[in-house]
């Protein structure tokens, strides 16, 4: 059995560290700060310009101007702050920003990342993912391990366009955790009752297997 | 009126006068926000109503779901937009489909960059973003101690329209939440910055420290009390709704 969606979030949850400055893509990235342990005082950016992001507000108290980059209403925690977009680039760029976690198209073995754009689908703009896959320390991908054809999107090289190169750590997807190793991927969880061979088979690029991921 | 203005007088009765004698057909126009957040919404109006062509629009979204600078699409207003994200704006995905608007995408914090130099006097500045994709190609790569970096240029306008919580007479700002955004950066990189304030103060009522932007950057202030400030995507945690539930709904970043 892969791992559901909610299942997913679960194990990217906890990438986050205990103190850590994370910021959350759009989409199933998102979904990571619901289980984020509140004791684990994490701080979430959104690079519209706000450090120490909340949950989404009660209805009486939204605020219209006070959105995050998905352009979804939220909160701010106390000591949060507020600041213009070059300065929540120049935290991003600059390496102030401990993890990143975003979603993904296509991840190669070599740690280059395909996330903003498919040839001939509808354009839509890269946002500030080049910026985050470029700046932040340590990037994990949320994805599933092939799309809906059963086409891999754990490749040897990328098929799409980049979003950047060589920036991606690990990759999470539907059927285990997976490591950038050079030449290869390196498992290094597997989901419960995914065989190897299901794995290296949904896979576009070599898969080594950990003493923890290589048995039965 | 102008001829009656004071000298160093920047407030102006409201946004029609604001902007008199500043819009010309295929100008270049800052417009601050994040998609609907932070929007000169006052200005857009009075750009579109001028009826102004050929314009070239610097903006993070260029509008979204038909709002804001979008209004001006339809019109035929725009000729060439320079943004991050298109997504959820389907007059713009339509016309640059059609080709009958240009787009320079530009990616988020490269673009607040080449903006923040070109208010500052900065001919360029070497960034690690894009490189090794498309937004590097045509563009000098130098490396520098071991990593490589894009060469990218400065951003500058004829005219910058910029929200802001409240200014005092002499243009010193200050924003409200992630409204701020790109206004106090397009502020700097246009040759006339209007202001568009929520609330306009006597000099002297914001004390120096709050300041956000300083007032000279600021030509012309007008204020404008009431906004759409339209919510794109409603999220709450209301009513036993699990967050999930609300976030599988949204799409695009930026």
């Amino acid at each position: 059995m892969s791992w559901t969606r909610e299942q997913m979030v679960r194990r990217a949850a906890a990438e986050v560290g205990p103190g850590q400055i994370v910021n959350l893509g759009i989409g199933m990235p998102t979904e990571v700060a619901n289980y984020i342990d509140p004791a684990a005082n994490v701080t979430l950016q959104s690079e519209n310009g706000l450090l120490g992001m909340g949950p989404y507000p009660r209805e009486d108290e939204i605020d219209a101007r006070l959105i995050n980059a998905g352009k979804e209403t939220v909160t701010a925690l106390p000591g949060a702050s507020l600041f213009d977009s070059a300065q929540s680039f120049a935290m991003i760029r600059g390496g102030h920003i401990d993890l990143a976690i975003l979603g993904g198209l296509e991840v190669a073995c070599n740690g280059d990342l395909a996330n903003w754009t498919v040839p001939g689908r509808l354009i839509t703009g890269m946002g500030g993912a080049m910026d985050l896959a470029a700046g932040a320390r340590r990037l994990v991908v949320l994805q599933n391990h092939a799309s809906k054809d059963g086409a891999p999107k754990l490749v040897n090289r990328l098929t799409l366009p980049a979003t950047a190169l060589a920036c991606v750590n690990r990759v999470i997807t539907d059927l285990g955790i997976f490591d950038v190793g050079g030449d290869c991927f390196v498992c290094v969880a597997r989901a419960e009752g995914v065989s190897r061979e299901t794995i290296i088979a949904a896979t576009g690029a070599p898969v080594l297997f950990t003493t923890a991921t290589s048995g039965r | 009126m102008s001829a009656a203005r004071t000298p160093g007088d920047k407030l102006y009765a409201d946004v029609s006068e604001a902007l008199t004698g500043l819009l010309r057909d295929g100008m270049t126009i800052m417009s601050g926000g994040f998609g609907l957040c932070g929007n000169a919404e006052a200005c857009i109006d009075a750009i579109a109503a001028s009826g102004v062509k050929n314009l070239t629009i610097i903006s993070n979204n260029c509008g979204n779901q038909g709002q804001g600078l979008a209004v001006l699409l339809p019109n035929r207003q725009v000729a060439r937009v320079v943004c991050s994200f298109v997504g959820g704006n389907p007059d713009l995905a339509e016309q640059y489909l059609s080709g009958k608007v240009k787009v320079e995408l530009c990616p988020q914090g490269t673009f607040a960059e080449r903006i923040r130099a070109g208010g500052a006097g900065i001919a360029g500045f070497y960034t690690p973003t894009g490189v090794g994709t498309v937004v590097g190609e045509g563009k000098e790569v130098r490396e520098i101690d071991g990593r490589k970096y894009l060469f990218e240029k400065p951003l500058r306008a004829d005219l910058a329209i910029v929200r802001a919580a409240v200014s005092d007479r002499f243009g010193n700002l200050r924003f409200y939440r992630t409204a701020r955004n790109f206004n106090p950066l397009m502020a700097t990189a246009a040759k006339v910055t209007v202001v568009e304030a929520d609330r306009v103060v006597p000099t002297g009522v914001i004390d120096p420290d709050d300041v956000h932007l300083p007032g000279v950057y600021v030509k012309r202030i007008v204020e404008v009390p009431e906004h759409r400030d339209v919510i794109e995507h409603r999220t709450t945690r209301g009513s036993g709704q699990k967050l999930t539930d609300a976030t599988r709904t949204r799409k695009g970043r930026a």
